[in-house]
């Protein structure tokens, strides 16, 4: 203090640190403060998860205001959807009729609950186990039965995976199977949304939202897309799914810290925790989030959705090899969203056993219907093998189409081309 | 990841000023023969013995591959009409690419700027001027995070932007390759009828050996991309055509990989146009036509080959065709098979290591081809980096020169 003439003197200069301050004037840490005592920091404590309502569907949150019976009634009805759907597509994999499938039981609040607060120009970046999110979007069982069977009416022409869906109508980018590579194109897609509604504000306000789950965010692309969506202020909304397990690798064997959404904080992004049971909270969630998003110019937001991995990792997984039968059995009792809404929907007597069943009947006779009509389609034609590589057919695919062809025609006995649109006349240069 | 990177190549390291060799081979050869071997401590990296005959390093102010007059330039059938009639300036390759994200900048609001460092005017001036003139929304800096650079240009390709994204050198794209390779290469096929992609993005990245870049600062990892169907992997030679084929990876509706030999960012001076112009893509260009030999090269090595091609058909009395893939993918196969098919012999000359590089690609499909493989006289040779890595002190051994580029063409026509 005994320096005020000099302190006056380096008033006028914005670098260096001010004699007698109190507080860190490095460019990289412009707000710490100085400390005199040595002091390692452990992450404080942990973050609350957030709920609307109780285990047996009473409403906890004072402050929360509960949605209409209609709105209830067609989130129930779009779990109910996603967790029958899966049941049949898992049993049709076992029986050999589908190559693969993976369900999301237990997961059906966060996907359903999520996409419900969110407007239909939003675009949406999901990892694989989202179906809830194409269900409460519009995607039909008609639109999941031809991606799952590859058929001719499947909008990807054949060429992924079942459950990597995707729908441009419906606003969310086809699924890729590499994980949280759709984290950083979330971050660019949304600086896309807020470019274009600065440069014309006729456009609505839309934010990205990007779906991934607790082990995916171990990826580096999950570092490079939150903090380059901080620092761009991307209007972008991260939901992780944290449900416990990434494939075998239980969340101990995948990280230290307090989940997924202590990390948010670390990059500078407004960061929740959510019961992902909790159908309610996760709507309720998302719309702030959304609206936060789209706050001063745009911002991303994280939101961490707990939930139990109830469903082996996917078919090709048999859980049982490394976490307890028990342990399944009881998340599948104790809590789960369906049955939480379910209760919530019985307490207000809108719902009981009776609506139950018959909504479980009509609903598998839909998903059957649609099953057997995808099965029996054509597959898409081999032509579609070779288009889209580029915007055009190059020099060098039309030859080898033709090659492939006349591989076809001389040895017809080796090819069986029935089932495949146009047989091999679609190779036709 | 990297101990040092943002480090622009100080002037007079990266290539020899024009002034230095612009001297007739004869007078120097004399001057350098009286004063015995002189030490030339700060000029280590240009240096050539004083009895050379082929390996003097390039002249690029009187070298024929550059335009240095307007009339050469607008001379280039390639070019549309009105800017054939247009005016030309004075540019070097590093004021070319930044003409060209000027002019894709300010007739089209989708196309943004990004990486690491873009918005100053880049580590090596591609991007000087454009923050200031088109706003930091549009021209900005990234963390410094490749994947991340790239992902985020594929999501805002996917949604409709032009995104030009910058790695700021080639040696460090391996971060962003699974994006590159299964993402942006992937995203129209994946996305089948609803016919999203990731042809918005084009990437630059600087490539190629710049005398002292050693292991991180030199590498052209161009046939990591040739393998990767989806992607077009272009590198230019010239001001020129680095413009006219930046504009086109921009406009371009597939994800384009665009490598800038850094070589050239400031050695490399023509004629340039001053207009919007477009050259093909996925088109070779024969710059020089032969009827004995057909060397195929691309980037910097144009100029070594130039320069072997002048003391070989003197000396031997042949006459060689030099073509310029221009795209190394998906690359012009017809224009190399015809010329081989005229000349019976073919030389792939390249940067970066012979394994598994592009001289396999074009050695593999000239025999493939019947026709082709028919006139064939002599064996297709390459010429290129030794699978090595870029060893600071022998990158001179390292990188095709003239001498192994001439003794390659003496062999192939004397077989």
């Amino acid at each position: 203090m005994s320096t005020r003439p000099l302190l006056c003197q380096r008033w006028s200069s914005s670098l260096g640190q001010k004699p007698g301050a109190t507080s860190v004037r490095f460019p990289g840490a412009i707000h710490s403060q100085f400390s005199n005592t040595l002091k390692f920091y452990q992450t404080p404590s942990p973050i609350d998860t957030y709920r609307t309502m109780s285990q047996d569907g009473d409403i906890v949150d004072a402050d929360y205001t509960p949605e209409s019976d209609a709105i209830a009634l067609g989130l129930y009805e779009n779990m109910l959807k996603v967790s029958i759907m899966d049941m049949i597509m898992f049993d049709a994999q076992r029986q050999g009729r589908l190559s693969f499938y993976m369900t999301g039981q237990g997961e059906e609040g966060t996907c359903v609950g999520s996409a419900s607060a969110l407007a239909a120009e939003d675009v949406l970046f999901c990892q694989y186990r989202e179906a809830g999110v194409f269900v409460q979007r519009g995607f039909t069982f008609d639109d999941f039965m031809s991606q799952l069977f590859a058929n001719v009416k499947d909008s990807g022409k054949g060429r992924n995976m079942p459950v990597h869906y995707g729908s441009k109508a419906l606003n969310i980018h086809t699924i890729s199977s590499p994980l949280a590579t759709q984290l950083p194109q979330a971050s660019g897609a949304a600086y896309a949304l807020k470019m274009q509604r600065l440069t014309n504000p006729n456009i609505p306000p839309r934010v990205v939202a990007c779906y991934f789950g607790e082990g995916a965010a171990s990826e580096g692309d999950f570092h490079a897309a939150l903090n380059i969506a901080a620092t761009r202020s991307c209007p972008v909304i991260f939901i992780c799914r944290n449900n416990g397990y990434a494939i075998s690798t239980p969340t101990l064997e995948q990280y230290r810290g307090d989940g997924i959404a202590s990390r948010g904080t670390g990059y500078g992004i407004d960061t929740i925790r959510v019961d992902g049971n909790d159908i309610w909270a996760v709507r309720e969630v998302t719309k702030r989030a959304r609206e936060l998003a789209l706050k001063d110019g745009g911002r991303p937001v994280l939101i961490e959705a707990m939930s139990y991995r109830i469903s082996h990792h996917s078919t090709s997984d048999d859980s049982f090899a490394y976490r307890a039968r028990v342990e399944v059995e009881d998340w599948k009792r104790r809590d789960n969203p369906i049955t939480r809404l379910r209760k919530y929907l019985e307490n207000k007597k809108v719902w009981d056993e009776e609506k139950e069943t018959a909504a479980r009947a009509r609903i598998r006779k839909e998903v059957l219907k649609a099953f057997a009509t995808a099965e029996k389609e054509k597959k898409p034609a081999m032509r579609t093998m070779f288009e889209d590589i580029y915007e055009e057919l190059t020099p060098e695919i039309r030859e080898q189409m033709k090659e492939l062809k006349s591989v076809i025609e001389r040895y017809p006995d080796e090819y069986d081309v029935s089932e495949f649109e146009g047989g091999k006349e679609s190779l036709a240069p | 990841m990297r101990l040092h990177k943002a480090i622009p190549i100080p002037k007079g390291l990266l290539s020899p000023s024009p002034c230095s060799y612009s001297t007739k081979t004869k007078t120097r050869t004399r001057t350098r023969t009286k004063t015995k071997t002189p030490v030339q401590q700060h000029r280590f990296y240009s240096t050539h013995p004083p009895a050379a005959r082929l390996n003097i390093p390039t002249d690029f102010s009187t070298t024929s591959i550059l335009n240095h007059s307007a009339q050469s330039t607008l001379q280039n059938p390639e070019l549309p009409p009105d800017i054939r009639n247009g005016t030309t300036k004075r540019m070097n390759l590093f004021q070319s690419i930044n003409d060209a994200l000027s002019l894709a900048l300010a007739a089209d609001e989708s196309v943004i700027l990004f990486g690491e460092d873009v918005a100053f005017g880049g580590v090596f001036r591609c991007s000087m001027g454009l923050a200031e003139n088109f706003g930091t929304e549009r021209v900005f800096n990234t963390p410094l995070s490749e994947q991340g650079i790239v992902g985020f240009g594929i999501g805002a390709a996917a949604e409709g932007m032009k995104a030009v994204a910058e790695i700021q050198f080639a040696d460090y794209v391996y971060p962003a390759f699974d994006q590159l390779v299964n993402e942006a290469a992937k995203f129209r096929y994946r996305d089948g009828i609803e016919g999203r992609h990731s042809g918005g993005l084009t990437v630059r990245m600087p490539c190629g050996g710049v005398g002292h870049g050693a292991l991180y600062h030199s590498q052209s990892p161009e046939s990591l991309f040739t393998h990767i169907p989806g992607l077009r992997v272009i590198m230019p030679r010239s001001p020129v055509q680095a413009k006219g084929l930046l504009l086109s990876a921009i406009a371009s509706n597939d994800p384009c990989v665009f490598m800038e030999p850094k070589a050239l960012y400031r050695a490399a001076v023509e004629q340039v146009p001053t207009g919007s112009y477009y050259l093909p893509l996925s088109k070779a260009e024969i710059l020089k036509e032969g009827s004995d030999l057909t060397i195929v090269s691309y980037g910097n090595p144009i100029y070594t080959c130039s320069a072997a091609i002048e003391k070989a058909e003197k000396d031997l009395g042949i006459s060689i065709e030099l073509i310029d893939l221009r795209t190394v993918y998906p690359w012009d196969k017809e224009c190399v098979l015809k010329s081989v098919r005229k000349t019976g012999r073919c030389m792939v000359v390249h940067e970066s290591m012979v394994n598994a590089g592009i001289g396999a690609e074009v050695a593999a499909s000239i025999q493939e081809d019947k026709e082709t493989f028919l006139r064939l006289e002599a064996p297709v040779m390459r010429v290129a980096g030794w699978s090595v890595h870029m060893a600071l002190m022998f990158e001179r051994f390292n990188i095709p020169d003239v001498a192994r580029v001439y003794d390659t063409i003496k062999r192939t026509v004397e077989y």
